[in-house]
């Protein structure tokens, strides 16, 4: 793992800009679906485009596939300005929701099509298939029709097909959507696996957080055609730069609250519920209102009322799922406020707390973060 | 166990009453026909000679007789007729392909807003009898009829063109007659195209053409069979297309089968031609059905 990471590290460093995306706007008649996007992608980087439906995000795939003509702005891929040319002149593959195989044609046929397409002699063509069926674990398969396999061995013909050409750009479209749950995860560690392994740069588009969080090296945040927050999993995770994102990645407690201290390495905010002691320095003026995010997993839960001068709400047990590796609880506060605490089971002979027991919630001051937005 | 019911259920009836119908209108006038085929004319003449009978001494006899056939196979007429019936249904579907086609095309995937209009400007023609919009066109093609009015007033032609009862007027009425046929199967396929197929197509490198020849076509492989049946199958035994617009230059086996009954009543030979039209026509048939058999075993 850490030698692809490292590989990958190297082609990347060759070529910062290699996908450009330079103030791209779509438009269908008066309603803005992409709003002056701009985006630098690097050479072998997995970038993953996550948002919920009508976001923007599909047609912003399909204006880098080449079916939709951006309203303005530009698409430059490894110094060419593409944003002109037809789907069939792009160095770009997509891989599509639920796949587009076509069903008249045998596995075989379906990888050789682009590959046909370029004109490449017949020998070449056969070889190369071979590559991308034992790349996908698909060679048994290749007289099949696409009807004739399973949801998983479909995706992977898809896959298949859109690496034969070997693009400068991969693009794929919700690609574990038709999937259920327990393949998904397989199959996206597999796929990340089979994209490192080939260098290639790829543009995911998805709804599922999970998904982005597992594939992608970055991801974009998006909302009513813009990017909200651009950066690593961890950094949009631990660092959500405004509500939405805070509470669209993850599950996560939010507190609207008033600045009281402002150091340079800690702050206090007052909410109504407590007084928060956050372990980063914030740039505002004192009496100004925030919102603090605390995530259910980094609040620790005691059994009784307990006193502490900050960071901590005492409340009662309302709701609680054991979901095996972990516990979900729901505190109501006295004032009405639900808090939601995830507990990690590290014990398998752990009391659980009762519903209706009163219990503590704390957390660290590097717990919480503050959104100015 | 379920005990099973004797009375007829709802199921037998719905099954059981076109199954009624195609026997009575369908099957028993073609064993009429079958048993006239192979059968002579009574002593009195107004009916045929019972092809099973009973004899006196014990015995069944069974007597069919093969020379309303068999003048049938030695007269080379009958013979170029059933083949010059055959290439104008083949060309009448191919013609009935080439328009239809784009039309079928352009309705399943151009603009929503204008399909009720035209499959509306498609179904209306049956609204009026066939006869009467086939004997329309003798207006449209006749020496002093709308087209040629309007060449001479145009001045493309100098004296008015001989349209009727030739090739042409024959073929535009065929075509203009089983057109629909071909559209509508074609259109029900074309509709079900999944565009991103195309899409896909187009992003692995297939121009415009490219995507109708390798994609389009072959997806709508089966919608072009139906419409062909539908469009040969009735073509080949058509009547009052070639009786009305093709003129006696044209051999059509339609015709000398109303020749036969009607005007030589002859009822044995008209059955005998009858029975071996119905053979030409169940080929093309029983490949299709052996095609759509093929077809669902591989997708089960």
């Amino acid at each position: 793992m850490n030698q692809t990471v490292a590989a990958r590290a190297e082609i990347a460093a060759g070529a910062p800009d290699f996908l450009k995306i330079e103030s791209i706007r779509k438009e269908y008649d008066e309603v803005v679906a992409v709003n002056n996007v701009n985006l630098a992608i690097e050479q072998g980087e997995i970038f993953a485009l996550l948002g919920s439906s009508g976001c923007g995000k599909t047609t912003l795939l399909r204006m880098l596939a080449g079916f939709e003509v951006p309203t303005a702005g530009r698409i430059v891929l490894d110094g060419q300005d593409i944003t002109d040319l037809p789907p069939y002149e792009r160095p770009i593959n997509m891989m599509f929701q639920s796949y587009a195989l076509f069903p008249h044609l045998t596995v075989y046929d379906n990888i050789a099509f682009g590959l046909k397409r370029e004109g490449m002699p017949k020998a070449q063509i056969a070889e190369r298939v071979e590559q991308m069926l034992d790349l996908v674990q698909l060679k048994p398969y290749a007289k099949r029709k696409p009807h004739q396999l399973s949801g998983g061995q479909q995706q992977r013909v898809a896959l298949a097909r859109s690496l034969a050409k070997r693009p400068k750009l991969l693009l794929l479209d919700e690609p574990m959507g038709a999937l259920d749950r327990k393949l998904r995860e397989r199959t996206q560690i597999e796929l990340v696996h089979i994209l490192r392994q080939v260098g290639l740069t790829c543009v995911i588009v998805t709804h599922d957080q999970e998904e982005a969080m597992t594939m992608a090296d970055r991801l974009a945040v998006m909302r009513e055609g813009r990017f909200l927050q651009i950066g690593t999993p961890g950094e949009v995770y631990e660092n959500p730069k405004n509500r939405f994102v805070a509470d669209f990645i993850g599950s996560v407690n939010l507190f609207d609250g008033e600045l009281v201290v402002d150091e340079p390495h800690y702050c206090e905010i007052q909410t109504p519920e407590c007084l928060f002691h956050v372990g980063h320095g914030v740039e505002g003026k004192q009496g100004m209102s925030l919102t603090v995010a605390l995530r259910p997993e980094k609040i620790s839960l005691e059994p009784g009322w307990q006193d502490y001068p900050y960071n901590a709400v005492q409340g009662t047990v309302t709701a609680r799922s054991y979901m095996g590796s972990y516990t979900a609880y729901e505190i109501e506060l006295p004032t009405g406020r639900r808090v939601r605490v995830t507990v990690t089971n590290v014990d398998r002979y752990e009391e659980p707390h009762e519903l209706g027991a009163r219990v503590t919630a704390h957390w660290m001051p590097s717990a919480p973060v503050v959104i100015v937005e | 166990m379920m005990r099973r019911s004797w009375m007829p259920s709802g199921r037998w009836f719905v099954i059981g009453v076109p199954e009624l119908f195609l026997f009575v209108f369908l099957l028993l006038p073609f064993l009429i026909l079958l048993k006239i085929s192979f059968s002579h004319a009574d002593a009195v003449g107004v009916g045929f000679e019972p092809l099973i009978s009973w004899l006196e001494e014990g015995t069944l006899s069974i007597k069919l007789h093969f020379d309303a056939y068999l003048s049938v196979m030695q007269d080379d007429v009958y013979l170029l007729t059933y083949l010059s019936s055959v290439g104008y249904a083949l060309l009448t579907t191919v013609l009935c392909l080439i328009i239809g086609y784009p039309f079928a095309y352009f309705l399943a995937q151009g603009f929503p807003t204008l399909r009720p209009v035209m499959l509306m400007l498609i179904m209306l023609p049956f609204w009026t009898p066939f006869l009467i919009r086939i004997y329309a066109w003798k207006n449209i093609l006749d020496v002093n009829g709308l087209l040629n009015q309007f060449l001479l007033w145009a001045g493309i032609v100098d004296e008015p063109l001989q349209l009727m009862f030739t090739k042409f007027s024959f073929m535009v009425g065929m075509v203009y007659g089983y057109i629909p046929f071909m559209i509508l199967p074609l259109y029900a396929n074309l509709v079900k195209l999944d565009r991103r197929l195309l899409e896909a197509a187009a992003d692995l490198g297939a121009r415009p053409w490219q995507r109708f020849w390798l994609v389009t076509i072959p997806l709508s492989r089966e919608g072009i069979l139906a419409g062909s049946l539908l469009v040969f199958i009735p073509a080949v035994g058509e009547y009052v297309i070639p009786e009305l617009l093709g003129g006696i230059s044209i051999l059509n086996i339609g015709r000398m089968m109303w020749n036969e009954f009607f005007i030589n009543l002859d009822w044995q030979r008209a059955a005998a031609v009858t029975m071996l039209m119905v053979l030409i026509i169940l080929f093309p048939i029983w490949l299709f059905n052996r095609y759509q058999m093929r077809l669902m075993e591989a997708r089960r």
